[in-house]
C-alpha cells in the first residue's frame, strides 16, 4: 500500500488541476454583487459642463464599462461594443478611467463611441469605489440600481452570448 | 523562408525524438545491440535540429521579421540588439523552445559522457529523455508553434515590444540558467527510471547519476539567485523574494534536488535508502514539470505568468499525468525489488542525512501546499483566496530551521554509528559560540528579536562547523589543496548557506525604508544618510523615454554632511507598449545597499515626486552565498573519483559485453 501512496497523491492533484484549468484565477467576485452601485457624479468627456450619475439610469438595466484609452484589451472589445450599440439591447456607459493624457475624446471621435455617456474618472476614485482591478471591466446594473454581475476582461461574442445575454434576459 | 526552415527543423527533431524514445528502449528490453546503438546518434541529431530551429527563431528576432507572429508580439524595431536576441525566449513559445533545446543539450551531454556505462543503461537513459523530449516538441508543434506567420494585411509595421520588465541584463542569463537546472533533473529522472526498468538499483547507479544531479542543482541554485536579484533591482519594490507561484515553481525542485543530492550520497557510499532516493529523483523532475504546468497553464495567477491558454494547459496536464503517473506506477510496481542495504545506528551520518531529507521534504510540502491552496479551494467551490508571504514566512522558516542545524552535524558524523558524547565534545564550543552570538548580537543592534537570534545562531553554527570540518581533515598533516574536490564543494556550499542565512536574517530584520514626498531641494534622512532630491531631467533611451532623477546622498541624517555619492533612479515609459517602468538606483557594497526608486510624480511639472528609499544591510551576502552554492556544486561534480570511475569501469564493461 505504502508504495502506491505517491501515485495516489499525484492522481488526486491531477484531478484538482484538471478542474483548475476551467477556473479563472483572475476573476475575483465583486463584493458589490447584490448591493447598490456606489453613487458618483462625474463630468462627461467632451461635455465638461454636463455630469453623469448612476441615478440618471434608474428604471433601466444598463452596463457600466470601465475602460481607458491606454488600455489595449479595451480596443479588442471596442468592436463588440460598437455592434451592441447598433443593435441596442442595453445602454452602455463607459467610465473613462485614469485617462491622464486626455485622449478619450479624440479616440472616440476617431473610432466611434459605443457609449450613451462617458463619465470621466481622472483621479480613479470612482474605480476604487467599484473595486476595479484593471481595465476593461463591465458591471451589469439593474433597474433598481443594484449591481447584478461583474465581468473582468474584454467582452467577446462568446462571453456576451454565454454570460451577458442570459443575465439581461433575467433582469428585463 | 528562415522561419519555415525552423519549423521544418522542429518537425525533424520530433521525428528523431520519437526514434530516440522507442528503438533504444525496445533494444534494451530485448538485448538488441543494434537498436540500442540508435540512442546516441538520434539524441545528437535531435539536438542539432532543435538548435537549428532555435537559431532560425533567433534570426527572425534579430532581423525584425514581423511577419512571424511571435516576433511581432514580443519584439520591436527599436529594441537593442541584445534584447532582440533574448526576446527569443521572452515569450511562451520561445521559452518552451529553449526548454526543448536545453533538454536536447543534456541528452547529448549524456550521450558523450557515458562511454563507461553499460550499453543497455545508456540506451534506457537516452530513451527516457527522448520520451520527455517527444512530449515537449509535440507540445510546441501542436499548441505553441513559434514560427506561425502573419501574412498580408495581418503583418504589422512594427512589433508590440518585449515586456519592459524583461529588458534587463539579468534576463539575458536567468532563464537559460534556470532551465539548465530544471531540465538537468531530467538526467537523474532518466537514470532512476532506467534503474527501475532494469531492476539494477545498486551503488553504481547512484554514482552515475550523482555528478549530473549536482551540476543541475548548481545551475538551478544560480538561476534562482539570479531571478531573485533581478526581481530585487528591477521591480523597484526592494523585495528579493515574493513567494510568487512562479518563484515557488523553481524553489520546489530546488528543495527536492537538495534532498536528492544528499540522499544519493548515502546510496552511493552505503547502499542505503535506495527506494527513497529513486522517489526523490522522480519527485525533483516531476516538480520541474509541475512548475512548467503551473506557470504555462494559467491555473494560478502570478505576476510572471505569460500566455494563458486552456488548450496548452490541457496538453501539459495530460503530459504530466503520463510522465509522472507512469513513473510513480513503475516505482510502486518495482519498489519491492529494492532491498535496503547498509544497516545503520539511529545516530550516524545516514540517520542525520535521512532526518535532513525529511525536514527538507516537509519544507517542500509547506511551499507546495501554499502554492496550490488557492487552486484547491477554488476547485472545491469554497471561494477565492490568495496565500501570501505571511503564510510562507510563518510556516517555512520554522520548518527549515532544523535542517540548517542538522547541516552542521551531518558532515562531521561517522557513517554507520557515531558517538553522541564524542560529537558533543567536538562541537560544544561551536554550539556555545553560535548560541551566544544569537543571543547577544541582536542586543547590540536593535534589542532582542527571536527571529534574528535564530538566524544568527544558525548562520554562525554552520560557518563554525565548516571550519571544524577543515581542521579535522588537516589534523594529521596534509594540505588544503590536497583535499578532494567533493569535500571542498560540500564545504563551500555549506558555507554559502551560512552567508545566505546571515544575509537574509540581517535584511529581513534590520532593513529600513521610507516613502517620502520630495520637492526639488528637499532632504530626507535614513540609516545614517541624507538624501537630497535635485529634480529630474528628461532622458531618451533607445526604445523609451525616461524621467531621470538625481539624488545626492551625504553622510549623517542631517543635511550638510560630506557628500558621498549620487544616484539616478529612472521612471521609464516604453514607446511601443506605453508601459511605465521603475528603474531603481542602487549603491551596493559588501555591507549594505542604498536603494532609491522613483514613485509617482505628484504634479504636472514633475517637480514633486514620491521617492522610495531603502537601506538594506548585508543583502548582497544572499547572492554571494548563492554563488558559493553554485561553485560548490560544480566543484563537487568535478571530483577526481568520478573521473577515476570512468577509467576503472570502462574495461570491465567491455569484458562483460565480450563474454
Amino acid at each position: 500500500m505504502k508504495r502506491w501512496l505517491p501515485l495516489i497523491i499525484f492522481a488526486v492533484l491531477v484531478g484538482f488541476f484538471a478542474k483548475g484549468l476551467f477556473l479563472n484565477p483572475r476573476e475575483v467576485p465583486s463584493p458589490f454583487i447584490g448591493k447598490a452601485a456606489p453613487a458618483f457624479t462625474l463630468p462627461m468627456v467632451g461635455q465638461a459642463d454636463k455630469t453623469f450619475s448612476p441615478a440618471d439610469m434608474k428604471g433601466k438595466v444598463w452596463l457600466l464599462n470601465v475602460w481607458a484609452p491606454w488600455c489595449v484589451s479595451c480596443r479588442q472589445e471596442h468592436g463588440v461594443l460598437m455592434a451592441l450599440a447598433q443593435s441596442q439591447p442595453v445602454p452602455i456607459v463607459g467610465l473613462n478611467w485614469k485617462d491622464k493624457a486626455r485622449e478619450a475624446e479624440q479616440l472616440l471621435a476617431q473610432a466611434g463611441s459605443p457609449y450613451l455617456a462617458v463619465p470621466d474618472d481622472l483621479s480613479g476614485k470612482t474605480g476604487i469605489d467599484y473595486g476595479v482591478t484593471g481595465t476593461p471591466e463591465t458591471y451589469v446594473i439593474d433597474k433598481a440600481g443594484i449591481v447584478r454581475m461583474k465581468h473582468v476582461g474584454p467582452i467577446d461574442e462568446k462571453v456576451w452570448k454565454e454570460k451577458f445575454e442570459p443575465k439581461l434576459k433575467e433582469l428585463n | 523562408m528562415i522561419p519555415e526552415l525552423g519549423h521544418f527543423a522542429l518537425i525533424v527533431a520530433l521525428l528523431l525524438a520519437l526514434t530516440q524514445a522507442t528503438l533504444p528502449l525496445i533494444g534494451a528490453q530485448r538485448g538488441n545491440l543494434t537498436l540500442m546503438a540508435v540512442a546516441r546518434p538520434a539524441a545528437q541529431g535531435q539536438f542539432v535540429f532543435v538548435a537549428i530551429a532555435f537559431g532560425c527563431l533567433a534570426w527572425s528576432f534579430l532581423h525584425n521579421d514581423f511577419s512571424v507572429e511571435n516576433v511581432a508580439r514580443n519584439s520591436f524595431s527599436q529594441l537593442p540588439e541584445i534584447y532582440r536576441f533574448t526576446a527569443t525566449w521572452g515569450s511562451h513559445e520561445g521559452s518552451m523552445l529553449l526548454w526543448a533545446l536545453i533538454l536536447a543539450f543534456w541528452t547529448t551531454a549524456v550521450s558523450v559522457f557515458s562511454r563507461h556505462l553499460p550499453d543497455d543503461m545508456v540506451a534506457r537513459v537516452i530513451g527516457i529523455m527522448g520520451l520527455v523530449s517527444t512530449g515537449f516538441l509535440a507540445f510546441l508543434l501542436t499548441t505553441s508553434n513559434p514560427f506561425l506567420r502573419l501574412l498580408g494585411d495581418a503583418m504589422p509595421a512594427d512589433g508590440r515590444d518585449m515586456n519592459p520588465l524583461l529588458q534587463d541584463p539579468g534576463m539575458v542569463i536567468h532563464p537559460p540558467m534556470l532551465y539548465m537546472g530544471y531540465v538537468g533533473f531530467s538526467v537523474a529522472f532518466a537514470f532512476a527510471i532506467a534503474a527501475l526498468l532494469s531492476g539494477r538499483l545498486d551503488a553504481a547507479w547512484a554514482r552515475w547519476s550523482r555528478p549530473w544531479t549536482t551540476v543541475a542543482w548548481a545551475f538551478l541554485s544560480a538561476g534562482i539567485a539570479l531571478g531573485s536579484w533581478w526581481a530585487y533591482y528591477e521591480l523597484g519594490w526592494g523585495g528579493w523574494w515574493f513567494w510568487d507561484p512562479t518563484e515557488n515553481a523553481s524553489f520546489m525542485p530546488w528543495l527536492a534536488g537538495t534532498a536528492l543530492i544528499h540522499s544519493l550520497a548515502v546510496t552511493e557510499k552505503r547502499g542505503a535508502f535506495k527506494a527513497w532516493t529513486v522517489l526523490l529523483a522522480l519527485t525533483a523532475f516531476s516538480l520541474s514539470l509541475l512548475g512548467t504546468f503551473l506557470v504555462r497553464s494559467g491555473v494560478l495567477s502570478s505576476v510572471h505568468a505569460f500566455a494563458t491558454d486552456p488548450a496548452r494547459g490541457a496538453f501539459i496536464l495530460g503530459f504530466l499525468a503520463v510522465v509522472i503517473g507512469g513513473s510513480l506506477a513503475l516505482f510502486a510496481w518495482r519498489a519491492p525489488k529494492m532491498l535496503t542495504g547498509g544497516r545503520f545506528n539511529w545516530f550516524s551520518r545516514e540517520a542525520l542525512l535521512l532526518s535532513n531529507n525529511v525536514v527538507l521534504l516537509a519544507a517542500l510540502g509547506t511551499v507546495l501546499l501554499g502554492t496550490l491552496y488557492p487552486l484547491l479551494i477554488d476547485a472545491l467551490g469554497m471561494g477565492k483566496i490568495s496565500v501570501g508571504p505571511p503564510y510562507f514566512n510563518a510556516v517555512f522558516v520554522p520548518v527549515i530551521a532544523p535542517a540548517l542545524f542538522l547541516m552542521g552535524i551531518g558532515p562531521l558524523a561517522r557513517w554507520k554509528e557515531a558517538s553522541l558524547p564524542d560529537m558533543v565534545a567536538r562541537l560544544k564550543w561551536a554550539l556555545a559560540i553560535s548560541l551566544a552570538t544569537g543571543l547577544l548580537l541582536p542586543l547590540t543592534l536593535k534589542g532582542f528579536n527571536a527571529w534574528a537570534s535564530l538566524g544568527f545562531s544558525l548562520s554562525v553554527w554552520i560557518a563554525l562547523t565548516v571550519l571544524i570540518g577543515f581542521r579535522e581533515r588537516l589534523k594529521n598533516g596534509g594540505r588544503l589543496a590536497a583535499l578532494p574536490r567533493a569535500f571542498w564543494g560540500m564545504q563551500l556550499a555549506h558555507f554559502g548557506m551560512a552567508l545566505g542565512v546571515a544575509g537574509i536574517t540581517l535584511v529581513a530584520n534590520y532593513q529600513t525604508e521610507r516613502d517620502v514626498r520630495m520637492n526639488v531641494g528637499d532632504h530626507a534622512g535614513l540609516a545614517g544618510y541624507t538624501f537630497t532630491f535635485r529634480g529630474t531631467t528628461d532622458h531618451v533611451g533607445p526604445n523609451y523615454r525616461a524621467a531621470r532623477g538625481t539624488i545626492e546622498v551625504s553622510e549623517g541624517e542631517k543635511p550638510g554632511g560630506k557628500k558621498l555619492f549620487v544616484l539616478h533612479p529612472e521612471k521609464r515609459i516604453y514607446n511601443a507598449s506605453g508601459m511605465a517602468m521603475t528603474e531603481a538606483a542602487i549603491d551596493p557594497n559588501f555591507f549594505r545597499d542604498v536603494y532609491v526608486a522613483l514613485g509617482e510624480p505628484l504634479n504636472d511639472q514633475a517637480t514633486t515626486w514620491v521617492v522610495r528609499i531603502f537601506h538594506k544591510p548585508f543583502i548582497n551576502w544572499l547572492w554571494i552565498g548563492a554563488l558559493f552554492l553554485a561553485v560548490g556544486g560544480f566543484l563537487a561534480a568535478s571530483d577526481r573519483r568520478y573521473r577515476i570511475a570512468v577509467q576503472a569501469t570502462a574495461p570491465s564493461n567491455a569484458a562483460a559485453q565480450g563474454a
